[in-house]
C-alpha cells in the first residue's frame, strides 16, 4: 500500500487520541512520500504516551502539512521522493508497524547508498519545519544541572575541559549543603512554573529528597525494572534462531507491566523503559544511564529545568578476572565514573543548547563536595576562570 | 567516483568537504606534533622493488573495529591516548589523513568490504561468507600459497567467515585461515565453571548474542597443532591478561613464531566498548589498542622472518559520530553515517613506505584490497577500489 491509498480504517488499532489526530489531518499525510511518512507516524502512533512538547511538535506538524499546497507538498519532500524504496518495504505493514518499517528502511538505505542522500533530505525538511513552525516562548531561560563526581574524593585531571571554552570555571566554591542548594533551586523553578514535565531530577544512583514539583527518575528505583529485563533478554537468548534483530523487536514490543512498572503515570513509565530498552549500556552502566536519559528527556520532553546527578557505576571486569571466581557484589569505579560523567556533562549542555531559546540558556555543572563550578550563561564571560569566593546559590545567582 | 579526482576538495559534495576539513586538521595536528612533512599527490612510492622482492614480501594488516575519533587520537587533546603511535610508528609510517568508508558502517560487514574491496551489503549481524572474492582468495590463487601463508585473527564468532567468500570463482578452502582467539578460549575453559560469559560476548552493539559454532575438538586441535600451545598453557596464559585484544595478540605471536605467515590480518575490537556509554572505558580501550599496535609493529621488528621485509598497515574500519550530530550520542555509536563517522585514516610502515609522511587527498576504504594487489603481485579483478599510488 501506498501513501495515497490510506483510509481512516486503516488507523483503526491506533491509540484513540492517535487515531483521532491522524484521522483528522489524513488529507494531508495521503500527500507524503512513502520514505517520510513512516516516520511520521512512528511519532503519532505513540501520540498518546507522548510528553507535551512531543505533542504539540507533531500537531503543528500536521497543521503545517494541512495548509500547504499540493505544489508546495511536492517541492518539499521533492528528495524523499527520489529515494528508491524496496517492494518488500511498500508491501510492508507501515501503518500499524512505522518503528520496525523505519529500521528496515534504514537498513535498505545503508545498503543501496541512498543515507546520505536520506541525510540531506532530513535535514532539509527539518531546516524548513524550523522555519515555519514557531517555538513556543519560554516562559523562563532553561537551566540544566550536571553534578559529576560523587564519592571521588580527589582529582588531579583537568575537569569539565569541553566547557570550559563556554563558560566560566570557578575554582574556590564552597561545597558545603551544595546538593540542598541547586535541588531547592530547581524546585523553586517548579513551583514558580507548574508546567508538566518541565522541571526534572535524574539521579545515577539514590536519589536525595526532592519536591513533588520535579518529575524524578532515578538508576536505583529501576533495580527491579533491570533485573526483570535482564532475565527476559536471557532468557529470550536461549531460544532457538533468537537474533540481534528478532532481540530487538521483542524489546520494543515490551510494555511497562511486562517488567512489573507500577504507578499512575504511564507517560512517564513508558519513557523509563524505553531507557532501558531502546539504548546500549544503561543496564548496566548507571553513568550511561544518567546520559541517556537527560538526552532523551531533553530530546523529548524538552524541559525547562534539568538536574542531572551522576553516581559511580559498576567496575567492568578485566578479562583475567572474567576467567576467575564470580564476585558477589560487582565493585564500583569511582574515577572513571567521574570522567564518563565530566563528558555526559558536556553532552547534556551539548543537548540542551539543541533546543528552542539556547541563546538564553544556562549550564553550571559541579564537582559534588569540591570547591570547582563551571557556569554557563549570557551574562557569563567565556573561556574564563575565577577565584571568587561564594556559595552553590549565589553562582546560581548569578547565572540566571 | 569522486573521492579519486586530483582535488581533494569536492565542491559538489558537502560531506566530501567536511571529510576534507576533518583530514586537514588531523593533518595538521600531526605535522605540528610529529614533525612529518606534507606529501605529494600521486608521487608513486620512490622504493621501488623488483618482482622478487614482492615474492619476498609479507604483509601485516591491523584493523580495529570501532573507530577512535580524532579528538580522541589525534588531535592535540587526544594524543595523551597514543604515546606509542605517536612516538614509535608515525615518525616511521606514510599516514593517510581521510580514509572514506561509503558502505554500510557495522564492524563485520564493513571488515568484510575492506578484505573484498567491494562494499558488502549482506546484514552484519548474518553469519554468512563475503560475496566477493577475498584479499586472501585474490592472494593464494594468483600466487599460488598454500592455506598456511594467509591468516585471519579476529574478535568475535560473526568473524569466522571472514577468510573467504562464497564466490563461484573462488570460496571453499581457497581463502584464509580464521582464528577466533576468544573462541579458542571458551573451548579451552570448557567446564571450568568461570564467569567468562562477559569476555566470549560477541560485538558490544548486541551484547546478548554469541553465536555458538560448535566443534570444540577443531578449536582445541588449532591450539595444539598450529600453534603449539598445550590447552592448560592457553588457560593460564590467559588468566594473565586484561582484555580479548590482549588475547589475540598472544595468539598473533604465536602465530608469527610457529607458521610465519606472509599474509596477516588482525582484527581487533576493545574500542569498541564506547557502545556501553561508558566514556573512560572507551579511553582506555584506545590506550590498550595503542599500545597494542606498538607490540605488533615491535614483533614485526624483531622476529628475523619479518624484520626488514614486512609492510605493516594499520587502519579503523570506520569512525565514530561526532558529538556535534543531533542523530548520534557522540563517541557511543556510528549509526549517523556522518562524516566523522565514514572518515578514519591509514598508517603504512614498511621498507617500501616513506617515512614521516603526511597524505590527505581522499582515500576509500575499498582502496585497500588493490594497494596490496599492486604490493604483493597479485590482481583483484573484481576489487572496486583503486590502488593508493604513493604506497604503491
Amino acid at each position: 500500500m501506498l501513501p495515497g491509498d490510506l483510509k481512516p480504517e486503516h488507523f483503526r488499532l491506533y491509540p484513540p487520541v492517535a487515531r483521532k489526530l491522524v484521522v483528522e489531518n489524513i488529507r494531508a499525510i495521503r500527500r507524503l512520500p512513502l520514505s517520510f511518512l513512516p516516520s511520521l507516524l512512528r511519532e503519532i502512533i505513540e501520540y498518546d504516551y507522548k510528553f507535551p512538547a512531543e505533542r504539540t511538535a507533531i500537531s503543528k506538524e500536521l497543521a503545517n502539512l494541512g495548509t500547504v499546497s499540493d505544489a508546495e507538498v511536492e517541492d518539499l519532500f521533492r528528495e524523499f521522493s527520489k529515494i528508491k524504496l524496496s517492494s518488500q518495504l511498500e508491501s510492508f505493514d507501515w501503518v500499524n508497524s512505522p518503528g520496525q518499517f523505519v529500521e528496515q528502511l534504514s537498513e535498505h538505505l545503508w545498503t543501496t547508498h541512498q543515507l546520505d542522500q536520506f541525510r540531506i533530505a532530513a535535514t532539509d525538511y527539518g531546516e524548513h519545519l524550523n522555519g515555519v513552525v514557531e517555538a513556543e516562548p519560554l516562559p523562563i531561560p532553561r537551566l540544566g544541572i550536571s553534578v559529576v563526581g560523587r564519592d571521588v574524593g580527589s582529582f588531579d585531571g583537568l575537569l569539565f575541559r569541553k566547557l570550559r571554552p563556554h563558560g566560566t570555571f570557578f575554582n574556590r566554591i564552597n561545597p558545603e549543603n551544595g546538593l540542598n542548594l541547586l535541588l531547592e533551586a530547581v524546585a523553586a523553578r517548579g513551583r514558580r512554573h507548574p508546567i508538566p514535565y518541565a522541571h526534572w531530577y535524574i539521579d545515577g544512583g539514590e536519589p536525595a529528597n526532592y519536591d513533588s514539583s520535579l518529575t524524578g527518575i532515578s538508576y536505583a528505583a529501576l533495580e527491579p525494572t533491570r533485573a526483570a529485563l535482564i532475565a527476559k533478554i536471557h532468557s529470550e537468548i536461549e531460544r532457538p534462531g533468537m537474533g540481534p534483530e528478532a532481540l530487538r523487536s521483542i524489546m520494543a514490543q515490551l510494555r511497562p507491566s511486562s517488567l512489573g512498572m507500577a504507578g499512575d503515570d504511564e507517560i512517564l513509565q513508558r519513557f523509563q523503559l524505553k531507557l532501558l530498552t531502546e539504548a546500549s549500556g544503561t543496564q548496566i552502566f548507571s553513568t550511561t544511564y544518567a546520559q541517556w536519559a537527560a538526552r532523551e528527556a531533553l530530546r523529548r520532553a524538552q524541559p525547562l529545568t534539568l538536574l542531572v546527578r551522576f553516581a559511580s557505576r559498576q567496575r567492568q571486569k578485566a578479562m583475567n578476572e572474567l576467567l576467575t571466581v564470580k564476585a558477589e557484589q560487582p565493585e564500583v569505579d569511582e574515577l572513571g565514573s567521574l570522567i564518563d560523567a565530566d563528558m555526559s556533562a558536556y553532552y547534556n549542555w551539548l543537548n540542551q543548547q539543541r533546543l528552542p531559546g539556547a541563546e538564553k540558556s544556562c549550564f553550571l555543572a559541579w564537582f559534588e563536595g569540591h570547591a570547582s563550578v563551571l557556569a554557563i550563561g549570557p551574562t557569563i564571560p567565556r573561556g574564563a576562570e575565577s577565584g571568587s569566593e561564594a556559595d552553590l546559590g549565589k553562582v546560581l545567582s548569578w547565572l540566571v | 567516483m569522486y573521492v579519486h579526482q586530483a582535488a581533494p576538495v569536492g565542491s559538489e559534495s558537502p560531506i566530501l568537504e567536511s571529510a576534507f576539513r576533518l583530514s586537514s586538521n588531523r593533518r595538521e595536528f600531526l605535522r605540528s606534533a610529529a614533525g612529518l612533512t606534507l606529501g605529494s599527490k600521486f608521487l608513486h612510492s620512490p622504493l621501488a622493488r623488483s618482482a622478487d622482492a614482492a615474492r619476498r614480501r609479507k604483509v601485516v594488516v591491523v584493523t580495529f573495529g570501532g573507530g577512535a575519533r580524532d579528538q580522541e587520537t589525534f588531535a592535540p587533546e587526544g594524543h595523551e591516548n597514543i604515546p606509542n603511535i605517536m612516538r614509535e610508528m608515525l615518525p616511521r609510517a606514510s599516514f593517510f589523513t581521510q580514509v572514506v568508508n561509503r558502505g554500510i558502517l557495522g564492524h563485520y560487514v564493513a571488515t568484510a568490504s575492506l578484505v573484498t574491496g567491494v562494499y558488502e551489503t549482506f546484514n552484519n549481524f548474518a553469519a554468512v561468507p563475503p560475496g566477493n572474492p577475498t584479499v586472501f582468495e585474490y592472494y593464494r590463487k594468483d600466487l599460488k600459497r598454500p592455506s598456511s601463508d594467509a591468516w585471519v585473527v579476529a574478535p568475535s564468532n560473526g568473524f569466522n567467515r571472514i577468510g573467504e567468500s562464497n564466490h563461484r570463482s573462488y570460496g571453499e578452502g581457497m581463502g584464509a585461515r580464521v582464528i577466533l582467539p576468544k573462541y579458542l578460549l571458551k573451548a579451552a575453559m570448557s567446564g571450568s565453571g568461570s564467569d567468562y560469559g562477559h569476555l566470549l560476548r560477541d560485538n558490544y552493539e548486541n551484547p546478548y548474542s554469541t553465536p555458538d559454532l560448535g566443534n570444540r575438538e577443531f578449536e582445541l586441535q588449532q591450539l595444539e597443532m598450529i600453534l603449539k600451545l598445550s590447552a592448560d598453557d592457553f588457560r593460564a596464559h590467559a588468566k594473565t591478561l586484561s582484555s580479548p585484544d590482549e588475547l589475540s595478540l598472544y595468539i598473533v605471536r604465536q602465530l608469527i613464531r610457529q607458521v610465519a605467515p606472509s599474509f596477516l590480518w588482525i582484527t581487533m575490537h576493545d574500542i569498541d566498548i564506547a557502545h556501553a556509554g561508558a566514556y573512560s572505558l572507551y579511553l582506555e580501550g584506545i590506550r590498550r589498542t595503542d599500545r597494542l599496535c606498538a607490540e605488533v609493529y615491535k614483533l614485526l621488528e624483531d622476529e628475523p622472518e619479518y624484520s626488514g621485509k614486512t609492510t605493516l598497515l594499520v587502519l579503523p574500519d570506520f569512525g565514530r559520530d561526532a558529538d556535534q550530530d543531533a542523530g548520534g550520542n557522540g563517541f557511543q555509536h556510528h549509526r549517523s553515517g556522518d562524516v566523522a563517522a565514514r572518515t578514519t585514516w591509514l598508517m603504512a610502515i614498511g621498507p617500501h613506505i616513506r617515512e614521516g609522511v603526511v597524505y590527505d587527498q581522499p582515500v576509500d576504504s575499498i582502496d585497500l584490497v588493490p594497494t596490496l594487489g599492486a604490493m604483493l603481485g597479485f590482481t583483484p579483478s573484481l576489487a572496486q577500489g583503486k590502488p593508493i599510488p604513493e604506497l604503491v
